[in-house]
């Protein structure tokens, strides 16, 4: 594969010039004449009637151009969705309310939008408008909220929203023919993807009447839902999406963008709305908080004969993608795992928490948790060693996924990122202080790449070769800060033969690039990467026609690079490139193609028992940690992390490696720090000061390895890498605890509290 | 509230700006004076996205009043680069991949210039413990270590 001359070189990204000389102009980075300020007022109460709201003190304020509430919204309520255009059935939608109507569901909800000339004036406008609420119990608890006669989140009957399961072999028989059984509980909590970017944007009506709305969205498509709540044609609202300052799933589902569209369409002027960072941590959506009740069955060998589980997660107020989720946690609640028998049942429950929904590894970080902590009491219970146990229980190629049945026909790397990953650790390091003790975790894990199959998922893109050698690109494609827009220039730079500093593209736009489909489910490598490579490839096929016909050669032997067309193996035979765009130009040849990339469809599966194929494939990963743990004061330091991955191919390996790195160090966060702590519904943790996550202090030696099979369903064999790189490092970790003090933590984060108690339990009560 | 008229140099340049005893200098820099590279991410103190040099200290301008920078001078990541010539530190933060989503980029690079300045020699260890005030969600701290500690002398590069 040495024939690369973009595709696979560690390049700098198109995006980051602009961003480090300070240029590039993010959503909140943009204004307009005469643009006025938006303002949320959000919700007092977690759980409340709302008897009554009276905007006239805030209306009568100068500078307020508009209050709005319930009953001025359209169409208040319409169905939450991602982006997704093909029909999925009742099973996956949930109520997507605008602004709270008779009754608040959380504490942060959107009650009532403001209008002003200027941010101050829209804040004091808020604090006037005089809300009357009649406080009702709530409930807080998932568990208690699927208990017959809890209290109603909503208007339905139950507050359980979604129930999936999925199973094989014979659960009884699996745990009878067990040697050991363990059973355990596990709790993962509510986290926040603090990116540093806020939400928000700024909307304004253009001369066609077509409300425009630069914001920070992974889903551009949501210009469908916009309009749909003010009841206008989808084609008069445009999403203009910006470079983001961080998406992590937080920007998946609409954020501010209605509450712009609404303002500027009553008051017909431009507007800005931006959330602090204490409204972003209140109002915004969280990583859903899991309890998970494991049981496994294994021979005295280590080999696994059964796995039960039941996983019950809060989906707080409102359901949003929690269906979604909960199928993610279905389908990875088995893990790598080859095992006869499993049964897996899931419950999404709604209470009066702030609302989940997506957030980096959507539901599969959670049941990750659970299950590599009982593999490693598993390994401890019966003397294997951790890699050992791995080794002899994961997938391997040709066979199928324990929960649904999946049979994965291409390479699946998991031994062998298992070992190097254990084998990267090293030597152990020596540490001085006496009250230290070292220790050192695996895990190994799969997570899916692209959406869903029944999903239907497909994407765009175009290409133009101009006649000057340079070329443009138009895409939909959001970039949250991935890389995602420059890995299609490196794409269409290689297949064109045209240096990177010849591409310029245009993204993210719903009027003027073709759409790309949502910056999610870690699908762009793969869905817009192809879309790209598709169109490319077309425009090349066209040239090199024209080429052969020029040189009087067979089309099979030329090949495209460094701006000419050459003879393969005779690089003094070649033809310019400018010269060859010019005869298609003269002959009318197209030197243009919008392309699409379709991934494989399959129906909706019964969601009793989820089988077969769901996803179109997997990534697979293991990550390995040395840290220390202070027996006085808990304290655990991570002294080394490796994470090693098959991300097929590497586009750009920097691109690659910063996904690994960075995603193993949020992925560290939920491990050690991080926590949404909401009490009653009221969140306690809403700044940086109370929700820590981690700095340059806390980051150990990071050894990133890539395993490069090829053998993805991505361009060049490349598999996605996002999400999948920061799923598994928190069981690692919690394994390398134990291996340091012989203490096993059940519940994220791991703080140094409950390090201590379990500690204090450990030596004075026996365990 | 009674605007001042204050004077101060901004990337090399003399400005004349009219503010209130209570605008905060992050205001003054990207709303009025349309520098959009220094941002927002806290408005507390706690992320270091908005910081900028004042007399070649770092300092949060979510924190600092504008008043108070009269007589000053105030570098902004707009002001780093000499023409098209980037500064060393952002040509390292590219090499390296350092700059992911970017939006603790301009942050990081001015207060790593403070750094350098200090410490020209900067060991790894110090480099962690004096960016430790700037927040980065997207890179995990690697790249950026590693691009800084490219431009320390006896660094890599
Ligand atoms: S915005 Fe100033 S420190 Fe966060
Ligand atoms: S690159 Fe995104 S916050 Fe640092």
């Amino acid at each position: 594969m040495s024939e690369f001359k973009i595709v696979g070189k560690p390049i700098p990204r198109e995006d980051a010039r602009a961003k480090a000389k300070g240029e590039l102009k993010y959503a909140d980075d943009f204004s307009l004449p005469g643009m006025l300020y938006g303002k949320v007022l959000h919700s007092k109460y977690p759980a409340a009637k709302i008897i009554s709201i009276d905007t006239t003190k805030a209306k009568q304020l100068p500078g307020v151009h508009a209050v709005l509430t319930a009953r001025d919204v359209p169409h208040n309520e319409t169905i939450t969705r991602f982006g997704q255009s093909a029909e999925v059935g009742k099973g996956f939608e949930g109520l997507y309310r605008v602004l709270a109507d008779k009754k608040v569901r959380f504490r942060g909800e959107a009650v009532a939008l403001v209008a002003a000339d200027t941010e101050e004036i829209a804040e004091e406008a808020a604090a006037l408008i005089e809300v009357n609420y009649e406080p009702l119990p709530g409930v807080f608890d998932p568990v208690e909220a699927m208990k017959p006669g809890a209290y109603l989140v909503g208007e339905g009957d139950s507050n359980i929203i979604c129930k999936f399961g999925c199973s094989q072999g014979d659960i009884k028989k699996g745990f009878a023919e067990a040697e050991v059984i363990i059973e355990d509980t596990y709790q993962v909590p509510f986290v926040d993807h603090a990116y540093l970017e806020t939400e928000g944007g700024v909307a304004w009506i253009d001369e066609k009447e077509v409300i425009n709305i630069r914001v920070g969205s992974q889903v551009i498509e949501h210009f469908r839902d916009v309009a749909e709540v003010l009841g206008l044609p989808h084609n008069q609202v445009r999403y203009i999406g910006t470079m983001m300052g961080g998406g992590f799933g937080g920007k998946e589902d609409i954020t501010v963008e209605t509450y712009l569209a609404l303002l500027t369409w009553k008051t017909k002027k431009p507007v800005r709305l931006f959330y602090t960072r204490e409204e972003s941590i209140l109002c915004h959506s969280k990583r859903h908080p899991f309890i998970m009740h494991y049981k496994v069955g294994a021979k005295k060998d280590g080999r696994l004969v059964a796995l039960e589980a039941e996983l019950i997660s809060d989906a707080g107020a409102y359901p949003y993608l929690s269906p979604w989720v909960n199928l993610y946690a279905t389908v990875n609640a088995a893990g790598p795992y080859c095992i006869p028998n499993v049964k897996i049942n899931t419950y999404c429950v709604l209470t009066n928490n702030t609302f989940t929904s997506a957030n980096r590894g959507f539901g599969a970080p959670q049941p990750n948790v659970a299950y590599e902590s009982l593999m490693d009491e598993l390994a401890y219970k019966l003397k294997i060693d951790p890699l050992e146990i791995r080794r002899k229980n994961c997938i391997t190629t040709g066979k199928s996924l324990s929960t649904t049945g999946q049979v994965f026909n291409t390479y699946v790397a998991l031994p062998e990122v298992a070992e190097k990953a254990w084998k990267a650790l090293g030597e152990t390091k020596k540490v001085e202080d006496k009250n230290k003790r070292i220790g050192r975790g695996l895990a190994i894990g799969l997570m899916s790449y692209g959406r869903m199959t029944f999903l239907h998922d497909t994407s765009r893109c175009y290409v133009r070769l101009e006649s000057d050698g340079s070329v443009l690109i138009r895409s939909g494609i959001p970039d949250l800060g991935g890389g995602q827009v420059s890995l299609l220039c490196q794409i269409a730079a290689e297949e064109l033969g045209v240096p990177m500093s010849k591409i310029r593209i245009y993204y993210s736009d719903t009027a003027l690039t073709p759409l790309a489909g949502t910056t999610t489910a870690t699908r762009q490598t793969y869905m817009s990467g192809n879309a790209t490579l598709k169109a490319a490839r077309e425009i090349k096929k066209r040239i090199i026609q024209k080429a052969a016909e020029m040189m009087n050669v067979n089309p099979e032997k030329l090949v495209i690079g460094e701006e000419k067309i050459i003879v393969k193996y005779d690089s003094a035979q070649y033809l310019p490139l400018l010269e060859v765009i010019k005869a298609c130009n003269t002959e009318g040849i197209e030197l243009f193609c919008e392309a699409q990339f379709k991934g494989p469809f399959t129906m909706v599966p019964d969601l009793s028992n989820i089988r077969g194929t769901i996803f179109p494939d997997f990534t697979f990963g293991a990550q390995a940690v040395e840290i220390s743990v202070d027996i006085e004061t808990g304290q655990v330091e991570v002294l080394k992390l490796v994470t090693c991955y098959d991300v097929g191919k590497a586009i750009n390996p920097l691109s690659v490696e910063g996904q690994m790195e960075g995603g193993s160090i949020y992925g560290m966060g939920y491990a050690l720090m991080e926590e949404v702590v909401m009490e009653k519904g009221v969140t306690l943790t809403p700044s940086f000061s109370e929700y820590i996550i981690p700095t340059a202090a806390d980051v150990p030696e990071v050894e990133a390895i890539l395993v490069e099979s090829g053998g993805g369903l991505g361009p060049y064999g490349a598999k996605g890498i996002g999400e999948p790189s920061c799923s598994i490092i928190a069981p690692a970790i919690l394994n390398a605890i134990y291996d340091a003090v012989g203490v096993r933590i059940k519940s994220l984060p791991a703080t140094p509290e409950k390090i201590i108690r379990a500690l204090k339990k450990h030596y004075f009560e026996g365990r | 509230m009674k605007k001042t008229e204050i004077e101060f140099t901004l990337n090399g340049k003399k400005k004349k700006v009219e503010v209130k005893p209570s605008d905060l200098l992050i205001n003054l820099i990207r709303e009025e004076l349309y520098l959009t590279g220094t941002k927002y991410a806290c408005g507390i103190g706690e992320c270091g996205a908005c910081t900028v040099l004042l007399d070649g200290e770092p300092v949060l301008s979510c924190l600092t009043l504008a008043i108070t920078v009269a007589g000053k001078e105030i570098t902004t990541i707009e002001g780093l680069a000499q023409d098209e010539e980037l500064h060393p530190l952002q040509r390292a933060f590219l090499e390296q991949g350092a700059v992911q989503c970017g939006f603790c980029t301009p942050g990081m690079i001015l207060t790593a210039t403070a750094l350098l300045k200090e410490k020209p020699q900067a060991t790894e260890e110090e480099i962690r413990d004096y960016m430790r005030g700037n927040l980065c969600r997207c890179t995990g701290y690697v790249q950026i270590i590693k691009a800084i500690k490219s431009c320390t002398t006896g660094g890599e590069n």
